[in-house]
């Protein structure tokens, strides 16, 4: 059940963003129809949390955070930031608003110190050197700050973009898809930034195809996909229901039936008592120590097997899981 | 309706350093190309030319060759400053900051037209050397100069948000306004023309311009002052007309 009201406030939890019946309709262009981006989207952000917009690409998460941040017009539906209505009160928003786009969209000529000194007067800041060198220094970029941004690695110049972010202080910061092509040691890095972020108050929405970066990182978790937000939850209970491990065991002897001991365990046998099979976990870790505790028990059990074949689900396929449970509730 | 004067100053700031970061190709070649024509039909040519209206050759061609070089520069600046964070995708920012149709348009705008000002005092001071003319009007002068340069800024911001290719930028300055300011009376007064040339030229904006801004100099020329103030004023109203426009419904800046 939908309600056109803010959700209650028990008192505890700050809302800091509340976006109701959020719309985007791009017009079609020549015979190609028109494109729902967001359909009908209702999303509450709580103060200081990190929330984790979890959706394959083209789901709508950039469109999303456009739509707050002001690069795109919405079709209808209201945005309320910090108590404030977007239609009036933007520009009071948008000075407390940082935000950190996918494309590494910057003038390359530019020295790193001067484009993050930029940023915080862009947004109406009186200079403060002594906080940009804390933010450059924060990230990394202080040894940087008087090399031209295309001297920077892709790495390097993704800092300066989240430097330039957070040089007005924000209390809301948008980080879209933060790691995509990123690699593994600045991904760390990235993380321990957000986690920073986190200590000092700042609330953080991120947006990522990684299911395991919404769970190394936030403390709610949505999913989105076709425009559709399909749930909210926070992320132990969404890993729950989103994680899925497969593993096939190919027997070295055909089985007539399963083993008792077996029967706790989420296996069935298949291919003409071939292969046992095994669905099951919850996304954080429970699945792949059942499937070893399942190997050991057929040692135990003396059922020898050829092959171990075990993967996680991918996005897409718990998204058309989630779709499809919508589809049968609703 | 506030106004966030940080911002807007921080933006004009930011443009005028870009400015900077290019000073040669900026200044270096619009002074160039007007030392050229103040040799060419000042010095070389000018000598053996009639006076117009009183005024030796040379001085007349002072205020349209000033403008020749202050429409296309106002024009092509203006519309790189904002071309550029739209090509490069740096415009997001902008977007996303707490700044509306007056910020922007003083920090662009504003930028592009302090740029067209220090040209325009140093193709005056170069043209000192080539030609002696003097100002009637001086101060009517500046504000002619600041007026144009203005309007001619506004429209090249308009430019540079149309402008979805490199070629689209440089085609108004290059295509329309260069042609249109050679037929305007730079090099001649439109007294000059036979019918019905005289009458054709009287539709192209630019002769309200280079007469204006020639009044100012000498006083006299082919069209009232009130006249050509009062085009200019209209044209410049009319840009920011469609600048308002264009920021409230998001066209080429907002999906």
């Amino acid at each position: 059940m939908k309600s056109s009201l803010p959700a209650p406030n028990d008192g505890r939890v700050e809302t800091i963003l509340d976006i109701r019946g959020l719309t985007k309709t791009y017009p079609g262009r020549g015979s190609a129809p028109p494109v729902d981006a967001l359909k009908n989207v209702d999303l509450t952000i709580r103060k200081g949390e990190i929330f984790a917009l979890l959706g394959p690409n083209g789901a709508g998460k950039t469109t999303l955070i456009g739509a707050v941040c002001g690069m795109v017009r919405p079709t209808s539906g209201s945005i309320h930031a910090f108590g404030l209505d977007m239609k009036h009160d933007w520009r009071t928003m948008r000075a407390r608003i940082g935000l950190v786009p996918q494309e590494m969209s910057v003038d390359i000529f530019e020295k790193v110190h001067r484009s993050v000194a930029y940023s915080r007067g862009l947004f109406g800041r009186k200079a403060d050197p002594a906080r940009i060198e804390e933010v450059l220094r924060t990230l990394s970029l202080w040894d940087k700050r008087d090399s031209q941004l295309r001297a920077l690695s892709g790495g390097m110049k993704r800092r300066v973009l989240i430097a330039k972010a957070l040089a007005h202080d924000p209390d809301l910061l948008f980080l879209d898809e933060p790691t995509a092509g990123v690699d593994v040691e600045l991904r760390r890095d990235m993380w321990n930034t957000i986690d920073k972020l986190r200590e000092q108050g700042v609330t953080v929405i991120l947006t990522t195809h990684y299911i395991e970066e919404a769970e190394e990182m936030a403390d709610r978790v949505g999913v989105i996909n076709k425009g559709r937000i399909l749930l909210v939850d926070d992320k132990d209970a969404i890993m729950g229901r989103l994680g899925r491990t497969e593993a096939e065991f190919t027997l070295s002897q055909p089985l007539a039936s399963l083993p008792a001991s077996l029967s706790d365990l989420p296996v069935t046998l298949e291919n003409d008592g071939r292969t046992i099979a095994f669905r099951g976990g919850d996304g954080s870790g429970l699945g792949k120590e059942q499937v070893a505790a399942l190997a050991q028990t057929l040692v135990r059990e003396n059922i020898g097997y050829t092959a171990i074949d075990q993967r996680e689900s991918s996005l897409e396929d718990i998204f058309v899981k989630l779709v499809e449970e919508e589809g049968a509730t609703s | 309706m506030s106004f966030n004067l940080t911002s807007a100053l921080t933006i004009y700031r930011n443009e005028l350093l870009r400015f900077l970061r290019t000073v040669f190709g900026s200044l270096i070649s619009p002074v160039l190309t007007t030392c050229l024509y103040f040799i060419v039909f000042g010095a070389a040519i000018g000598g053996r030319m009639d006076q117009v209206g009183g005024v030796d050759y040379g001085a007349f061609i002072v205020p349209g060759l000033l403008l020749l070089t202050m429409l296309s520069e106002s024009t092509s600046n203006a519309s790189f400053g904002i071309y550029m964070p739209r090509f490069t995708g740096s415009i997001y920012e902008l977007l996303s900051a707490p700044v509306g149709v007056a910020e922007t348009l003083v920090g662009f705008v504003g930028a592009a037209v302090t740029k067209s000002l220090i040209l325009a005092l140093i193709i005056l001071t170069t043209a000192t050397f080539f030609v002696d003319y003097q100002i009637a009007h001086p101060v009517f002068a500046f504000f002619y100069i600041l007026l144009v340069a203005s309007a001619f800024s506004l429209l090249g911001f308009i430019l540079g948000l149309w402008a979805d290719g490199f070629e689209k930028l440089q085609m108004v300055p290059l295509l329309i306004l260069t042609p249109l300011t050679f037929l305007g009376g730079t090099f001649y007064s439109i007294d000059m023309l036979a019918e019905p040339w005289r009458t054709v030229a009287l539709f192209n904006p630019i002769v309200y311009l280079v007469s204006g801004l020639r009044w100012t100099f000498y006083g006299q020329a082919d069209v009232d002052i009130a006249t050509a103030t009062g085009l200019t004023v209209g044209f410049l109203i009319l840009c920011v007309a469609v600048i308002t426009v264009i920021f409230h419904t998001g066209w080429r800046l907002r999906e």
